[in-house]
């Protein structure tokens, strides 16, 4: 005998119960719920940072001063030493760096965005950007290492525009994926308007969506930044370090993090403050550039 | 001009910025070394000494012991430092000479409340057992018959710390171990990374002194300026002779005594002679010497005198810098035959070089 | 010039608004056009996609080729292997792979629920002026270098892992095996804390973006038929910027995955897979961060086909979240 289903008023409560509006003060007590969490998270993501920073501000504090920032390097025991090469061999390579990643970066998400989308070559170019986002920085370093550096196919020496090179690559696939996801946000009528008044496809996008998602972008810009500012492991293997002031980017190139790399694990306590001053101006000249692009390209209010 | 088209000229204008520098060259000399950490701070002291005195500039980068090898037989840099010696084979092959520049030792440390520095004495059979996991806690009677004066060894058990990555530190420390037991000849052996049997992995020797300040009945081995700066708990040893030595520059110097009277330095090839467990009174038997790799055939004869005339300064007059900094330099005996291999197989353009 | 339908032969009239996801069908239609800046744009945009699945392809051609020795001689046996003896030459993978995916998965759980809310909570819920002073200062805990996290872990972190979180656990939890076992601060557990603090900043400032972008408009309406605040997030802008979190998410899991230095200070090493949490462990990464210094022969090969193994990692995930943005996409009917 087949079953049957009676409609009486047993058979309808359930269904009305999945049906019924909630009444008002149980949302508002799960809204409240809600903001009470994401205030406490946002209080734990404080407290980390705040126990980070505190601890390269008070440990690097202390190195911080004008020979620090003007001196070359010294030896554990003589005291003067500084990180003025460092940080000159910093800036060139992030700077190179970022000359080559963040067009290239901003080009493929263009493409990804706004010419590839869904085919599948465009799905392939984000696979590989993916892949390139989870590659260990060691791996690239050596990659960059048996092309740019180590015979025969580099050019026997170690240089800074290998490291730069290195960070670029590094830079590139985070910069095109956060570019792409920002730019697919902007809803498609800007896009049609634009069109629609006879703008030219490349000045749309450049104009119009760039402006339009611009805080994302920089977001993007702004983590590839500081992520490379602080790597290591790939200039171990490309601009390893120099004790001496940059002259060419064509040899050994000094920089802050393998100066940390160096000096923070040895054993004498001239050389570990050292290490932590270093942390802390990677951390303020990022800090620094932060406020800078996020200044220059605030929105008006209107 | 709007915003879009401005940034290429803003993109071209900072890059001719980064480029111009490389375009001019000065010519003050540029010498590059990178390899074992174990030296750096005292090569990087020399290089700086040597920098205000004679003008060229010596860099030296700490990037571990087969780096530096693998750099210099490429001939990416000029000259590579080695904890551990290559062999005679090798050296042959690349077209390498090799010899040693300074000396240092590596220190068992503990941790374990109410034991102080230099009182805990350890023989060289309870410390490949402690490693090899077969003696498990610190009351042990193998431990406690070795020290009678002191009051209690408690009853918990030892965490041996070494080292997560490979080193030349844990070569030399291996090394000392297999010479001292044959058990652990047999089950672990000689390497910069070894299949430890006990354990907990630090890295570098920062690594390990974090875990042996951290771990309740830790011991640890750490080079000795490591154990000085940072004024751990460092452990009396028996030396071959059976007498405990602490350890120190002198204790170093004595390994080092007893192996120029043992060995001829002169003809080991490579000029490597072990340093472990060496008889004499004194003796500290876990110590090794650092080594210089360069290559026979130099390209530059200029750089290459200036990087001889770098060694030999280092030698001569390098003593006192490095005892500062807790190194051993190389005694006096040694310098002439080093220096005779140099002026005997080290060419540029068939000729020996000018220092 | 521009500005006028008539100077731009080709352009045709825009369809309806909805997007089916390829495209509104005038993209190809605009293609067409012979205008000379759209075709220079277009070209420098696939150049950028070019370079990116270039670089991608060059480094998997230089593991393949450097790892060729190791492949050949431990061959499939090296993935579930534990052996690690570098004097007789023997290697194996797993405890590696193991320490990786567990970190990874430590630092995900933590990161991702926590990076979302407080996205909302900069968008949503905090006066300007606050937002974006936390915000900037997310973005500055990614500017810390990751060997400070390493060193700030090991001598900080480790302690108060020690003393407090460890002891915590294993009193509550401490019937699971993975709260039980000695203590020491270092191990899997710290590893996957670090990370998940390493990987916050990128999740939470992406993320935040994202929510950003949701169209006024369309919130607006939610608000306006009444909706909460949270109910405005739960069903208009998380699935509106669906696609940009699971964005951020993966640059978060790229991150976590391939993080050496900070990692390898603080899991200890250690050749054996434990269940427990507390216990030492290795990941791929930190593998590769304290061996590839003094690797020669064939474990340089061995370490190379770890990189191998790493990016074959990434590709099962990126394969995974593929699909998973399919089902989505399908079942929104977006």
């Amino acid at each position: 005998m087949a079953a049957t289903v009676t409609i009486s008023p047993q058979t309808l409560r359930p269904l009305a119960e999945t049906m019924r509006p909630r009444s008002m003060a149980w949302r508002r007590g799960v809204d409240l719920l809600v903001r009470v969490i994401a205030s406490l998270s946002a209080c734990v993501g404080l407290i980390a940072l705040t126990w980070i920073l505190l601890t390269v501000c008070i440990r690097g504090g202390a190195a911080i001063s004008w020979t620090f920032l003007t001196q070359l390097p010294t030896p554990p025991g003589v005291s003067g030493g500084g990180v003025s090469n460092a940080i000159v061999g910093t800036c060139l390579m992030t700077l190179l760096a970022g000359l080559a990643g963040i067009p290239l970066g901003l080009l493929a998400g263009v493409y990804l965005a706004e010419y590839g989308k869904n085919s599948a070559v465009a799905s392939a170019v984000r696979f590989a950007a993916n892949i390139l986002m989870g590659t260990p920085s060691i791996l690239i370093g050596v990659f960059i290492n048996v092309l740019l550096v180590s015979p025969p196919i580099g050019l026997g020496h170690y240089s800074g525009y290998a490291g730069a090179a290195a960070l670029a690559i590094i830079v590139l696939p985070v910069v095109a994926r956060t570019s792409e996801d920002m730019l697919r946000l902007v809803p498609d009528t800007l896009r049609e308007s634009a069109l629609a008044l006879g703008c030219p496809r490349w000045r749309m996008t450049l104009d119009i969506i760039f402006r339009a998602a611009r805080g994302g972008l920089l977001t993007g810009v702004i983590l590839a930044i500081a992520r490379v500012s602080g790597e290591t492991a790939p200039l171990l293997f490309t601009a390893l370090n120099s004790e001496y002031s940059v002259r060419s980017l064509d040899e050994q190139t000094a920089n802050l993090t393998v100066f940390i790399a160096n000096k923070g694990p040895s054993p004498y306590a001239d050389w570990q403050q050292m290490a932590w001053g270093a942390s802390l101006l990677i951390t303020l000249g990022v800090l620094s550039l932060i406020l800078i692009a996020r200044f220059t390209l605030r929105e008006r209010k209107s | 001009m709007n915003s879009a088209l401005r940034a290429p000229w803003a993109l071209i204008v900072c890059a001719a910025a980064v480029v111009a520098p490389s375009c001019s060259k000065s010519d003050t000399l540029t010498i590059n070394g990178s390899g074992a950490s174990f030296p750096y701070p005292i090569y990087s002291k020399w290089a700086y000494t040597f920098q205000q005195l004679d003008g060229t500039r010596i860099n030296y980068q700490s990037t571990g012991s087969s780096v530096g090898v693998t750099q210099v037989k490429q001939k990416t840099i000029n000259f590579g430092a080695s904890d551990v010696p290559l062999s005679e084979q090798e050296l042959d092959e690349a077209g390498l000479v090799q010899f040693p520049l300074v000396i240092g030792g590596i220190v068992p440390v503990v941790h374990i409340a109410g034991v102080e520095p230099g009182t805990l004495k350890l023989s060289a059979d309870v410390l490949a057992k402690i490693y090899l996991g077969e003696i498990k806690t610190w009351n042990d009677s193998a431990i406690t018959a070795l020290n009678p004066d002191l009051k209690q060894l408690p009853d918990i058990s030892i965490a041996p710390i070494r080292r997560s990555d490979g080193s030349g530190t844990t070569w030399i420390f291996t090394n000392y171990l297999a010479v001292v037991s044959s058990d652990w000849k047999d089950k672990v052996g000689v390497g910069k990374e070894v299949s430890w049997p006990a354990g907990v992995g630090g890295k570098g020797n920062e690594g390990v002194a974090a875990n042996v300040a951290q771990i309740e009945g830790s011991i640890g081995y750490v080079e000795y300026a490591y154990a000085v700066q940072n004024k751990m708990t460092y452990v009396l040893l028996q030396n071959r002779k059976g007498r405990f030595v602490a350890p120190s520059l002198e204790s170093f110097a004595a390994a080092e005594a007893a192996a120029e009277k043992t060995s001829d330095w002169a003809s080991a090839p490579g000029f490597y002679v072990s340093l472990v467990d060496q008889p004499g009174d004194e003796t500290w038997p876990i110590t090794g010497a650092t080594f210089i790799l360069i290559h026979k055939e130099q390209a530059d004869a200029a750089l290459a005198g200036k990087m001889l005339k770098f060694f030999d300064w280092c030698y001569r007059h390098g003593a006192d810098a490095a005892r500062g900094l807790h190194y051993v330099p190389i005694p006096a005996g040694i310098y002439g035959p080093v220096e005779a291999t140099w002026d005997k197989e080290v060419r540029a353009g068939g000729k020996p070089i000018e220092r | 010039m521009a500005g006028y339908p008539e100077a731009h032969p080709g352009l045709p009239t825009p369809t309806p608004l909805a997007d089916d996801g390829r495209g509104t069908g005038w993209t190809s239609n605009v293609a067409r056009s012979r205008n000379t800046g759209d075709l220079i744009f277009q070209s420098l945009t696939g150049l950028g996609a070019v370079v990116v699945v270039a670089v991608v392809g060059a480094i998997l051609l230089l593991l393949l080729w450097k790892s060729m020795p190791s492949i050949q001689r431990f061959g499939l046996g090296f993935i579930t292997s534990s052996d690690w003896d570098p004097l007789h030459e023997r290697f194996g993978a797993w405890p590696s792979i193991y320490g990786t995916l567990v970190t990874t998965a430590i630092a995900m759980l933590l990161a991702v629920p926590l990076s979302l809310v407080t996205a909302l909570f900069l968008v949503d819920l905090s006066p300007p002026w606050l937002s974006r002073i936390v915000g900037t200062g997310l973005e500055l805990l990614a500017a810390v270098p990751s060997i400070i996290y390493g060193m700030w872990g090991m001598t900080v972190f480790a302690s108060f892992m020690q003393r407090w979180i460890e002891p915590g656990l294993a009193g509550t939890l401490g019937f699971l095996p993975l709260f039980q076992g000695q203590m020491n601060g270092m191990g899997m557990l710290t590893a996957g804390l670090i990370l998940a603090l390493m990987i916050l900043p990128y999740i939470c400032a992406v993320s935040r973006d994202v929510f950003r972008m949701t169209p006024g408009v369309l919130k607006e309406s939610a608000y306006g038929m009444g909706a909460t605040t949270w109910e405005v997030t739960r069903d208009v802008t998380i699935p509106y910027g669906m696609r940009g979190i699971l964005g951020a998410v993966f640059l978060g899991l790229a991150r976590a995955i391939g993080e050496t230095m900070a990692v390898t200070f603080v899991i200890g090493d250690n050749r054996h897979v434990a269940a427990s949490l507390f216990a030492s462990g290795n990941t791929i990464s930190s593998t590769l961060a304290n061996q590839f210094n003094e690797a020669t022969g064939i474990k340089y090969s061995v370490l190379v086909e770890l990189g191998l193994v790493l990016f074959l990692i990434t590709v099962a995930f990126e394969i995974f979240a593929h699909l998973w943005l399919r089902r989505l996409r399908n079942a929104g009917g977006r």
